[in-house]
């Protein structure tokens, strides 16, 4: 392979999601769960994905991975995985990539390792389908692997039943699993929320550092800004099946434009807050996805939210380099404040939400 | 009886609900749960289920009522009732009678549904045999159902010490095979049909005991009886108001597919010949009877095998339709 | 170990069991005397000295301790009527019992788990729904009527095998086996309608499990998924049930043998109750029950095997 073939697939991107949209088909309706998501994840970078449940986030990953069935899921747009096109792929095609080339770790550790198998068998099977590693030589590799994860006393480990494990155990043997192959991009689903709070960073720092080592793209899908925070390059906020945010994750943090996403972040905890703040919380609930309103689908909850935002959706609209967000009155703008304070002169919002004053203060202190 | 006992019997599993048959068929495919996917799509047993227009029709609303096999089975139970009781009013002939001239005749004008192998009419010893199978299933599991219903829902309601010594005696009593325990009782004791109900009914107690008492469990667990017993309430109003309705249609619906074990019961015994004496007809006895003609006029034991048939599948699948509708836990709150 | 802790409670049920059996035979109407003798030599004096021949005058907690304790010897007796050691006349037929419930169950299993496992994978679709829909009417299906519609096609219509009788497989191992298919399939129809059910039910459930995702990501093939890691997890259920169901099978032996004139212990018991034959239906009776409460035990010592949290003591951990 010469420098130049490097060098261009050095700038091709890992996995590139276009226009994706995965509806289910279902006796209540059409379930847009995921419509028209558009991402990037380049070697070695981290792409955080926020939303609260039941924002697609879930169904995201899994039409990245193209495990959802077949049957009644209708699925548009395209996902490239080093140029080659997942969506059209047949499930044996995808069997090569799967543990491959892309991994996975799910969100709850108790129920995804196979109650009844051994560990070393859960592990040494990718390395027998895709190395052609057996015996021996699988063990091995397994131990390494266990290891490499921060597993002791990794041999006994291996004749072990995943019952035998802590979570937080049993989480990094998921993920030993999933990196047994060295794959190039690992999805993880929620990885810490079933996890007790001391044992999430652990589990965090090592999806980290195994990433900096396998020079891996990673896409952790959280509901928790705080998770992403400090580790992502970038941050892309979900709600209602779409991307209503992208940005890098320092530039989001400092100049947030969604008031979706403002209301994520001042329901973290700061501690230079003072102890007794009220942590604000989002009012209201996510839309239901089979009859999304017409118009921004988080209007209803938005302090900021004019007729327009009833009627027309909004797209995402470049503010920065790299920063897309969508939004007609982005927070932080004239235009931002002049609905805002439209909406505070009115008491209530263009979609009927009334504005508590203490929601207020808080919001021109922002 | 033994047939019945899986249905019913919270296994030592892991899966706990998953062995009470099909509650609910969750969507198809290997692995990724269908996150937009709705719980339960509805019952699949014998093909009433609304599953494939749940899975892959149009997105009608979700299919509410009975289906028509449901409603045939009705019907089919409902007439097999009106022969028993009105057995002897109805237009057929004396069930008695034989006429050896026209012995295993084929179904035809003369005899709608042909003769026995003593020329005895087909059709009215069904008509007449009905009434054991329907005072028989009905008596024991009235009986059953009773006895056994009140017994579960003292222990799973009062739990304790009380709990443990009946459920130790009821399970001891499962623990022997029901046909060997009915055989001895039968040779032991008599068997005329009040004796045989009485039995089968006593035998069945332990079965009710535990649906009642599982069931008992389940909705003394629900927020209305704990708030109602934690406003204190007296118990024997808690159970009075809000235990029993709610642990009597699903003992009711079990009841139903019970009754279809009955009369299989009964179908055996007479086949062991230790059913109602001869020569009152009985489904099991004819076709006990019709199985020494069977090369020669196969149709004298299919025809009554064809009605216990029809008859132990209605009960089953109405029983097992209201059982879907009325299963405390498979509902949430 | 888990079978030494298991143990007190099958020696608590098994003497459970005895004793009902006991007090159920003793208990009925009817004096056994009268019944040995018959009603013409039934002079008072016979009765007393037949009375006092089979201590039936003792209390009755000397008489069960006798009974048991002969029995725990395998002594159970000797028919009224034939005189024959009640023992003797068991173990003869128990092995014919015995040959055709395990090919039953055989039979049952070897069928039901993969037309389970189908309709599971293929839930929703027509072949689910055909499956499903068969295996519930089989349900309703009485296993002579089964046994008759066999008779009908096999041995009438099609000539192809035997529709009563018995050959021991030491005379004619292929002959036995003939012999012994009918009565096994008699009963094993409606297991094998039971067990799809149940393994169907199950299986969705596992399939809808993170593990099977997580084997999925891994590049697993399904039929591997399908046989290496959704299986055993969907199995306790049936496990449990299929040896619950062991009952029903005794049971059914009953009718079947009957039927299929075969000799063994479920025709022994009907001939014993038909003619009260009390020490004989005592003995087959324990035995029966034993055999069943003892295959429950060995299928929960299986089970642990099958499901490791419940050797390492964590039976309330969820798949």
């Amino acid at each position: 392979m010469t420098n130049a073939q490097l060098a261009g697939r050095a700038n091709e991107p890992l996995l590139e999601v276009d226009d994706l949209r995965t509806y289910f088909d279902t006796p209540r309706g059409i379930v847009k769960a995921v419509d028209g998501v558009s991402l990037r994840v380049d070697r070695g970078k981290t792409l955080g994905v926020v939303g609260e449940s039941g924002s697609g986030k879930t169904v995201l990953s899994r039409s990245i991975m193209n495990l959802l069935p077949k049957t009644n899921t209708i699925r548009e747009g395209s996902v490239r995985f080093e140029g080659r096109e997942l969506t059209t792929m047949k499930n044996k095609e995808m069997r090569t990539i799967w543990g491959a080339e892309m991994a996975m770790v799910l969100q709850d550790p108790m129920t995804s390792l196979n109650p009844v198998t051994k560990i070393g068998e859960q592990i040494t099977e990718s390395l027998g389908i895709h190395l052609n590693e057996k015996g021996k030589v699988a063990k091995a590799h397994a131990v390494e692997l266990l290891k490499s994860v921060g597993i002791p006393a990794a041999e006994r480990r291996l004749g072990e039943y995943p019952h035998q494990l802590s979570g937080g155990m049993r989480q990094r043997v998921t993920i030993a699993i999933a990196l047994a192959c060295s794959p190039k991009l690992l999805v993880a689903d929620e990885p810490t929320t079933a996890l007790d709070v001391t044992v999430q960073r652990q589990i965090l720092d090592l999806l980290e550092s195994q990433q900096t080592q396998r020079n891996m793209g990673l896409i952790i899908i959280t509901h928790d800004l705080g998770v992403v925070a400090g580790r992502a390059d970038e941050i892309a906020v979900m709600y209602a099946g779409r991307i209503v945010e992208r940005a890098p994750t320092r530039e989001l943090f400092a100049r947030n434009r969604h008031p979706y996403t403002e209301g994520l972040l001042r329901s973290i905890p700061r501690l230079h807050q003072p102890s007794h703040s009220r942590l604000q919380a989002i009012p209201g609930r996510p839309p239901d996805l089979v009859d999304p309103p017409a118009g921004c689908p988080f209007a209803p909850r938005c302090n900021y939210a004019q007729d327009k935002c009833l009627t027309e959706t909004p797209v995402l609209a470049p503010h920065a380099a790299g920063h897309e967000a969508a939004c007609h009155f982005p927070v932080g703008t004239t235009a931002g404040q002049e609905a805002l304070a439209r909406n505070v002169a009115a008491g209530r919002t263009a979609a009927g939400t009334p504005l508590d004053s203490t929601v207020l203060a808080t919001a021109g202190a922002a | 009886m033994d047939a019945v006992r899986q249905e019913f019997d919270p296994p030592r599993t892991t899966h706990g609900n998953a062995a009470q048959g099909d509650v609910s068929t969750p969507m198809p495919n290997l692995g990724a749960p269908h996150p937009g996917a709705p719980d339960g799509a509805g019952p699949i047993d014998g093909g009433t289920g609304a599953v494939a227009e749940a899975v892959a029709g149009p997105p009608a609303k979700k299919k509410r009522g009975f289906g028509v096999t449901f409603w045939l089975a009705v019907t089919w139970l409902v007439a097999v009732l009106v022969c028993a009781v009105f057995a002897n009013i109805l237009p057929v002939k004396d069930p008695l009678v034989p006429d050896v001239l026209n012995k295993l005749a084929y179904p035809g004008p003369e005899h709608w549904l042909g003769t026995d192998g003593l020329g005895r009419d087909t059709l009215a010893r069904l008509v007449h045999g009905a009434r054991v199978s329907v005072t028989i299933s009905v008596t024991a599991v009235a009986i059953g159902m009773v006895v056994g219903g009140f017994i579960g829902i003292i222990a799973g309601f009062f739990r304790g010490k009380l709990e443990t010594v009946l459920m130790t005696i009821i399970n001891i009593i499962l623990a022997f095979p029901a046909l060997v325990l009915l055989l001895v009782l039968l040779a032991f004791v008599g068997r005329s049909l009040v004796v045989i109900s009485l039995i089968v009914g006593f035998l069945s107690i332990p079965i009710y005991t535990r649906v009642a008492r599982a069931t008992t469990l389940a909705v003394a667990e629900r927020e209305f009886v704990r708030a109602s017993r934690t406003m204190g309430a007296k118990n024997s109003r808690v159970l009075a108001r809000e235990i029993l309705p709610n642990v009597v249609l699903p003992v009711a619906a079990f009841g139903l597919v019970a009754m279809g074990v009955v009369i299989v019961l009964e179908g055996t015994l007479a086949f062991l010949g230790l059913s109602v004496q001869q020569p009152a007809p009985t489904w099991g006895g004819m076709i006990f009877d019709g199985k020494r003609y069977l090369s020669e006029a196969p149709h004298v034991v299919l025809i009554p095998s064809i009605a216990m048939f029809l008859t132990v599948l209605s009960l089953n699948l109405v029983g097992d339709s209201l059982r879907t509708r009325f299963d405390v836990r498979g509902s949430n709150l | 170990m888990y079978v030494l802790r298991r143990l007190p409670s099958l020696i608590a049920t098994l003497l459970a069991v005895s004793i009902l059996t006991f007090l159920m035979t003793s208990l009925l109407p009817g004096d056994p005397a009268l019944q040995i003798l018959g009603a013409e030599n039934a002079t008072p004096e016979a009765i007393a000295a037949v009375r006092s021949e089979l201590s039936l005058d003792d209390p009755l907690p000397v008489r069960y301790l006798h009974w048991i304790g002969d029995a725990l010897t395998g002594d159970f007796g000797r028919s009224y009527r034939t005189n024959e050691p009640v023992s003797q006349a068991i173990i003869e037929r128990l092995p014919v019992t015995a040959e055709i419930g395990l090919l039953a169950i055989v039979i049952a299993l070897a069928i039901a788990i993969p037309v389970g496992m189908l309709s599971a994978y293929r839930a929703g679709t027509r072949t689910d729904k055909v499956i499903s829909s068969t295996s519930f009417g089989l349900l309703a299906v009485p296993n002579f009527m089964v046994a008759i519609l066999l008779i009908l096609v096999f041995a009438v219509w099609l000539g192809v095998l035997p529709a009563t009788g018995w050959v021991n497989f030491t005379d004619n191992p292929v002959q036995n086996l003939r012999s012994a298919l009918l009565p096994a399939l008699s009963l094993a129809i409606a297991e094998m309608a039971v067990y799809t059910r149940l393994l169907r039910t199950d299986m969705i459930a596992t399939l809808q499990q993170d593990f099977v995702t997580m084997a999925r990501v891994k590049g697993v093939s399904n039929r591997r998924i399908l046989f290496r890691h959704a299986l055993r997890p969907s199995s306790f259920s049936l496990l449990t049930v299929a040896g619950v169901q062991v009952g029903a099978i005794i049971g059914g032996s009953v009718v079947i043998e009957t039927l299929f004139a075969v000799p063994g212990v479920g025709r022994l018991l009907l001939e014993a109750v038909l003619v009260r034959d009390l020490l004989m239906v005592q003995g087959v009776a324990l035995v029966i029950a034993v055999s069943y409460v003892v295959v429950n035990f060995t299928v929960d010592i299986l089970y642990s095997y099958l499901d490791p949290r419940i050797s390492h003591g964590r039976s309330s951990a969820r798949v």
